[in-house]
C-alpha cells in the first residue's frame, strides 16, 4: 500500500464514525493540552524567578554570617542571628582580586514616622555608596548617601517608591524629616521602583548611612551582609573561593567550616530552579495521567472497530491484503487520531496558557521543546495504543472473518 | 492447471477430530467451467477454502497453475490470492463507502500495482463485467444486489487471475437477478476463456456450469458433464 491508500482508507474510516472518532480524539486533546498549559505554567514560574533574581544585581555574591544549613536553602538562613561578620571584613575582602565593588550592610525593621504623622514599618539597611552599583538599584529623585555622609554619621535617609508613598503620599519626601526610632533623618533621595523580588520588597526600604545605622539606629558594631559585585561573571567561583580563604583567615576558623557563608546567584538560582522544576514535573505528570486515559481511549475505540469491520478485514486478507497491509492501516487510523487530537491539544493549551497569564496573571511560556514532546508522545501514544489492535486485526483468519456476523 | 491430489483435511477439536475431507482427487482445466455441488456439511465449502488458497489441506497435494500451494505460509498463500485467484462471495462483501471503482481497484492495491494503472485495469474489468459506466462513481452501497455482484465479479476479475471461485454468488438474489450474474459468468468463460469454479448446494445452479462435481461426507462421489447445460441468453439489464 501507498501512503495514499493508506490516507484514502484513513479518512474513510474516520469519517465514517465521526462523533465516536472526535470523542476518542478529545481524549487526546484534553491530555497534550493539559500537558503543555502545565508546563508553561511551571516554566513561565521559572522564568519569572530567574528574572527578579538577576534584577538583584548582576554578578552578585552574598556573605551572610552564620552557617547556611544545605537543604534548606536561602529562605531560612536566620540571618542576623549571628554576629561575626565586622566592618574589618570590607576591608580584608578589598585585596582580594576581581571583586568590582563591595557593599557592607545592616539591616533592622524599625517603626518610621514622617513630618506629616504617617507611619510605617519597614526594613531599614545602613548601606555604602556602592550599594547602587552592587545592588543594581537606581535613583529615581534626589541623591544618594555619599561617602561624606558617612563619615560625617550624616542623619540622612533615602526611600524606596513604597516606602515614600506610605510615608509622604504624594507629596515630594525630598528635605523632609522622618524619625527613625525616634532619630530625626532628613529624606534626600527617593529610589526608582523595582519590584518584588519574591521574599524580600526592595521598594519598601529606607537606607541610611552604614555608619549612621551603626552608631546611631541600631548601636552595633557588626554586619548583617556584605554583598560583593564580581568583575566578570567566570571569576565568580574563583572570587567565592579566595573570599572564603580570606575572611576564614581573618576569623581564624577552618575554611572548610567557617562562621559566615558565601552565597551566589547561581546558588540562589538553582534552589529556585529546584523547586519549580519539581513542581512543573508534578503538573505535567497530573496533566499525563489524563493523556493516558486519552490513549486507553484509543485503544478502545481501535479494538471496538477491529469487530466491527472483522468482515472487511477478511475480504481483504481473502483477495491478497498481507498481514503488514492490515497492521498498516489499522494503525494508521490510531495515528491519525492521535496525531489530530496532538495538534489540537497544543493550540488548546497555548490558549489556555495564554488565558491564565492574562486573567491569573500568572507568567507562562509555552517553549518549543515542550510542543515537540507533546507531538512526539501524541504519535507514540497512537502507535502504543494502536498496535495491538491492529496486530490483532492483522491476525485474523480470513475464513472465520468472512462467515463473522 | 489446478491439480488436487488425494487431498485430507481433519480438524482437532481437543481430542476429537472431525475429518471433513477424506482424500478428494480432482483436476480442473483451464478455461473450464465447473461447478462443485454438495449439501451443507458436505465439505464443499472446506474445499472451496482450499481451492482458493485461503487455507491448506491436512495431507495430500493441490497445484494451482503448476505451483504447490499444499504447504505454504500464511503470507505465501496471500501472494497466491492475490495474483491468481478472483473471489465471488454469496455476501459481495465490497466496501460500502467507496465508490465502484475503487472497490474494482482494492485487490490492485494489494498486488502493488502502480497507481497510475489501477484505473485504467479497474475500468477494463467493469467492462468485462457488463457494469453499466454511469455507475461507476456510485457508492457501492447505493447499488441493488445484482449490480453489488456485479461489481464484485469485475473485482474478481481485475488481477488477471488463473481462477474465479465463487461461492454460493447467487445465494443473497432473487431468481432473476441470480440467472444474471450466471450470465455473467458464462459470458466471461465462453468470450474471454476464462476459469470458473461455482460452489453452490442448488442443482439449478449447478446445471449453469459445463461440469458438475458432486461431494458428499467429504467424499467426491460423481463427477460429470452437465447433461443439459442451462445457458441464459440475455445477460443485459440488471
Amino acid at each position: 500500500m501507498t501512503i495514499t491508500d493508506i490516507l484514502q482508507e484513513t479518512t474513510t474510516a474516520l469519517s465514517t464514525n465521526k462523533v465516536r472518532s472526535g470523542l476518542t480524539m478529545l481524549g487526546i486533546v484534553i491530555g497534550i493540552s493539559s500537558v503543555i498549559a502545565m508546563v508553561s505554567i511551571g516554566q513561565g514560574a521559572q522564568g519569572a524567578i530567574q528574572n527578579s533574581i538577576q534584577g538583584l544585581g548582576s554578578n552578585l555574591l552574598t556573605i551572610i554570617p552564620g552557617i547556611l544549613q544545605p537543604g534548606r536553602g536561602i529562605v531560612s538562613s536566620g540571618r542576623g542571628a549571628a554576629q561575626t561578620l565586622k566592618n574589618d571584613d570590607v576591608t580584608v575582602l578589598r585585596s582580594v582580586e576581581g571583586i568590582s565593588a563591595i557593599s557592607p550592610e545592616l539591616n533592622r525593621r524599625f517603626q518610621i514616622t514622617s513630618s506629616s504623622g504617617n507611619n510605617t514599618n519597614s526594613t531599614v539597611i545602613g548601606v555604602s555608596p556602592d550599594y547602587l552599583t552592587v545592588r543594581n538599584v537606581t535613583v529615581g529623585n534626589g541623591s544618594f548617601i555619599t561617602d561624606n555622609y558617612l563619615n560625617s554619621l550624616g542623619r540622612v535617609a533615602v526611600l524606596g517608591p513604597t516606602a515614600a508613598q506610605d510615608l509622604f503620599g504624594d507629596v515630594d519626601p525630598i528635605g523632609k524629616t522622618i524619625r527613625i526610632n525616634k532619630i530625626n533623618v532628613q529624606v534626600i533621595g527617593v529610589l526608582q521602583a523595582k519590584g518584588s523580588a519574591g521574599f524580600f520588597n526592595p521598594d519598601d526600604t529606607v537606607f541610611v548611612p552604614i555608619t549612621t545605622m551603626q552608631h546611631i539606629l541600631a548601636g552595633v558594631d557588626y554586619l548583617s551582609t556584605i554583598a560583593v559585585s564580581v568583575a566578570q561573571k567566570d571569576l565568580m567561583p574563583q572570587v567565592k573561593d579566595e573570599a572564603t580563604a580570606a575572611l576564614a583567615a581573618k576569623h581564624r576558623v577552618d575554611p572548610q567550616n567557617p562562621d559566615f557563608s558565601i552565597v551566589s546567584q547561581s546558588d540562589i538560582l538553582g534552589t529556585l530552579t529546584q523547586v519549580t522544576t519539581t513542581f512543573t514535573i508534578f503538573l505535567a505528570s497530573i496533566a499525563g495521567i489524563s493523556l493516558l486515559v486519552g490513549g486507553i481511549g484509543i485503544m478502545n475505540m481501535m479494538l471496538t472497530t477491529v469487530t466491527e469491520r472483522t468482515r472487511e478485514i477478511g475480504l481483504r486478507k481473502a483477495i491478497g491484503a498481507k498481514k503488514q497491509d492490515i497492521t498498516q492501516q489499522f494503525l494508521a487510523e490510531a495515528i491519525t487520531l492521535t496525531f489530530l487530537g496532538g495538534t489540537i491539544g497544543i493550540f488548546l493549551g497555548w490558549m489556555i496558557s495564554f488565558a491564565v497569564s492574562r486573567l491569573a496573571n500568572i507568567a507562562t511560556s509555552v517553549s518549543l521543546s515542550s510542543v515537540a514532546l507533546a507531538f512526539g508522545v501524541s504519535a507514540g501514544i497512537g502507535i502504543i495504543f494502536g498496535y495491538y489492535p491492529a496486530r490483532r486485526a492483522a491476525a485474523l483468519n480470513p475464513i472465520a472473518a468472512l462467515r463473522y456476523e | 492447471m489446478l491439480e488436487c491430489k488425494d487431498i485430507k483435511k481433519i480438524y482437532k477439536n481437543g481430542a476429537e477430530e472431525t475429518v471433513v475431507l477424506k482424500g478428494i482427487s480432482l483436476r480442473i482445466e483451464k478455461g473450464e467451467f465447473v461447478a462443485i455441488m454438495g449439501p451443507s456439511g458436505s465439505g464443499k465449502s472446506t474445499l472451496m477454502h482450499i481451492l482458493g488458497c485461503l487455507d491448506t489441506p491436512t495431507s495430500g497435494t493441490y497445484a494451482l497453475d503448476g505451483q504447490d500451494a499444499s504447504k505454504l505460509s500464511d503470507e505465501e498463500l496471500a501472494d497466491i490470492r492475490v495474483k491468481k485467484i478472483g473471489f465471488v462471495f454469496q455476501a459481495f462483501n465490497l466496501l460500502p463507502r467507496a465508490t465502484v471503482l475503487r472497490n474494482v481497484m482494492l485487490p490492485l492495491v494489494y498486488a502493488r500495482v502502480a497507481p497510475d494503472k489501477r484505473e485504467e485495469l479497474a475500468k477494463q474489468a467493469l467492462r468485462a463485467a457488463a457494469f453499466p459506466e454511469e455507475f461507476w462513481n456510485h457508492h457501492s452501497n447505493q447499488l441493488s444486489g445484482g449490480m453489488m455482484q456485479r461489481v464484485a465479479i469485475a473485482r474478481a476479475l481485475v488481477n488477471n487471475p488463473a481462477m474465479i471461485l465463487a461461492d454460493e454468488p447467487t445465494g443473497n438474489l432473487d431468481t432473476k437477478t441470480g440467472e444474471m450474474v450466471l450470465a455473467a459468468f458464462q459470458q466471461l468463460h465462453k468470450e474471454q476463456g476464462r476459469t470458473i469454479v461455482l460452489i453452490t448446494h442448488e442443482p439449478y445452479i449447478a446445471e449453469h456450469a459445463e461440469r458438475i462435481l458432486y461431494l458428499r461426507d467429504g467424499n467426491l462421489v460423481r463427477d460429470e458433464k452437465t447433461p443439459t447445460q442451462r445457458v441464459v441468453h440475455e445477460p443485459s439489464s440488471l
